[in-house]
């Protein structure tokens, strides 16, 4: 059975164990190094960036994480958290991911929505529900980074070899698609 | 597709966010900035924190919106603000000021006696505070998409934070235990639309996150709430009324996030100086009890 591991300092656990759980994939919680052990993939959740990024060093996660070893699907804090670059700050990162990040790019609270994005990678007919909370997008990407999928433009899902970031929040809809995605594609091909 | 903004899904969506996280209550930009650095999930922009608001007096109202803009643009993490219960106008304000959370707060002085804020007209969010699940599924039921226990603010005391957490706690017990033809009755015994009740038997727990607030003044107060089942930590006088803010409020992020593990606990809570002093509850007369505000 494949473990997937969630970085448990603080965000949005639950609702990504429950999509995983329904997939049928093992879940346990990250908050300390020893705790990547023996896992097939890890989910960086939504959260604060700052925050987590900061108690990712603290604990030793962060030097394991940049071995590039293990599969990582990063939600908004996450894909933040995945970037080499964040516009205007010097915030504790992992930088595994070729991109460039603007946080809260579509603006405050009072600007987070719920739009269809395209995502021809996972279905050419059915689009995906992207929830947008004080969202980041991608402005810019190396060589290597595959643009999964767009909104007025805006690079809002992108994947390099074994990492998968997205702008939005899969886990707060039933939509199981980019999960399964990441278990299959991501994760079972490295397997 | 149209984008649809402020749907409830993105309102409770932040809170989510939140979760696991410690938000500090700040009066200028340099404690926002503090806040910040120490690790918090966000902050609460106000003008006296509660203990200096109990130790003032008179009638306590929205911050200066000069204050809040200056504390947004001092930090990237959310900023939420208070507003009076019922004062939608002020609430009404802070949403123009673009804050990300309003915290329709029994801190400051109430301006309704008999309303809170309808929520569901705004699309900047709301948290409020509960003391029970009757109370907490009213303020759901008016659009609040957060809620947390009210405790006794300004205090340093949690004991009135683990009284409303384990009270909330039996009460969704009941509820879950219940077969669903005594429902009706339990939702007519606590006050709260019926619907919600079954939403509450059928998850579980309540259909927001649920923080903890009110009283908390130590990595231990923290930890100890996260055990007994919030989703996270308010912090208000506790940190910048202590000796060492700064310590403390890294101290409190570190705790919240192992609430599990003592060996952390005790880490964190070695040598970061003196809480605030604190008040026996006791000592407080009932009318001056912001607990009691709301209902």
């Amino acid at each position: 059975m494949t473990r997937i591991g969630i970085a448990a300092v603080q965000g949005a656990v639950r609702e990504h164990e429950r999509v995983l759980s329904a997939l049928g994939a093992k879940t346990s919680l990250v908050r300390r190094s020893e705790d990547l052990a023996g896992l097939d993939g890890l989910i960086l959740p939504g959260g604060e960036s700052t925050t987590i990024g900061m108690l990712f060093e603290e604990y030793g996660i962060s030097d394991v994480l940049r071995r590039g070893e293990i599969p990582v699907f990063g939600t908004c804090a996450g894909m933040i958290l995945l970037a080499k670059e964040i516009e205007g700050s010097e915030q504790p990162r992992l930088g595994l991911m070729d991109i460039a990040v603007r946080r809260n790019a579509f603006g405050r609270q009072r600007e987070s929505f719920e739009e269809e994005i395209a995502v021809p990678a996972i279905s050419t007919d059915e689009p995906i529900r992207g929830v947008f909370i004080r969202a980041p997008y991608v402005t810019s990407t190396g060589a290597g980074v595959e643009v999964l999928g767009t909104l007025d433009g805006k690079i809002v899902l992108c994947r390099q070899g074994r990492m998968l970031a997205g702008s939005f929040h899969p886990e707060l809809t039933d939509d199981l698609r980019l999960h399964r995605y990441f278990l299959e594609e991501v994760v079972g091909q490295g397997a | 597709m149209e984008r649809e903004l402020g749907t409830f899904r993105v309102k409770a969506g932040l809170a989510e966010m939140l979760k696991g996280g410690v938000i500090m209550d700040v009066t200028k930009p340099e404690e926002a900035v503090i806040a910040e650095r120490a690790g918090a999930v966000a902050v609460m922009a106000l003008e006296r924190v509660p203990a200096d608001i109990r130790a003032a007096g008179g009638v306590a109202r929205m911050a200066d919106p000069r204050i809040v803009r200056e504390i947004m643009d001092a930090v990237t993490i959310p900023v939420m603000a208070k507003a009076r219960i019922g004062h939608f106008v002020e609430a009404q304000i802070l949403e123009s000021l673009g804050v990300d959370y309003i915290d329709e707060s029994e801190v400051l002085t109430p301006a309704d006696e008999q309303y809170h804020i309808d929520k569901e007209k705004f699309r900047v969010p709301f948290v409020c505070g509960a003391r029970n699940l009757g109370e907490a599924l009213r303020r759901i039921a008016e659009g609040a998409a957060m809620i947390r226990t009210k405790g006794e603010p300004g205090t340093g005391n949690v004991v009135e934070a683990v009284r409303h957490a384990r009270t909330v706690n039996a009460e969704i017990r009941r509820v879950v235990a219940a077969p669903p033809d005594e429902l009706p009755t339990i939702a007519k015994e606590l006050g709260a639309p019926l619907e919600l009740v079954h939403q509450v038997h059928e998850l579980g727990h309540l259909p927001v996150v649920n923080f903890s607030a009110g009283g908390i003044a130590t990595p231990a107060d923290a930890a100890l709430m996260m055990q007994l089942g919030v989703d996270g930590i308010f912090v208000g006088s506790g940190i910048f009324k202590s000796q060492d803010p700064e310590a403390r409020a890294r101290a409190v992020v570190r705790a919240t996030t192992h609430y599990q593990d003592p060996d952390v606990l005790a880490e964190v809570s070695t040598g970061i100086g003196e809480a605030m002093r604190g008040m026996e509850i006791s000592r407080i007369a009932p009318e001056d009890r912001m607990q009691e505000r709301g209902w």
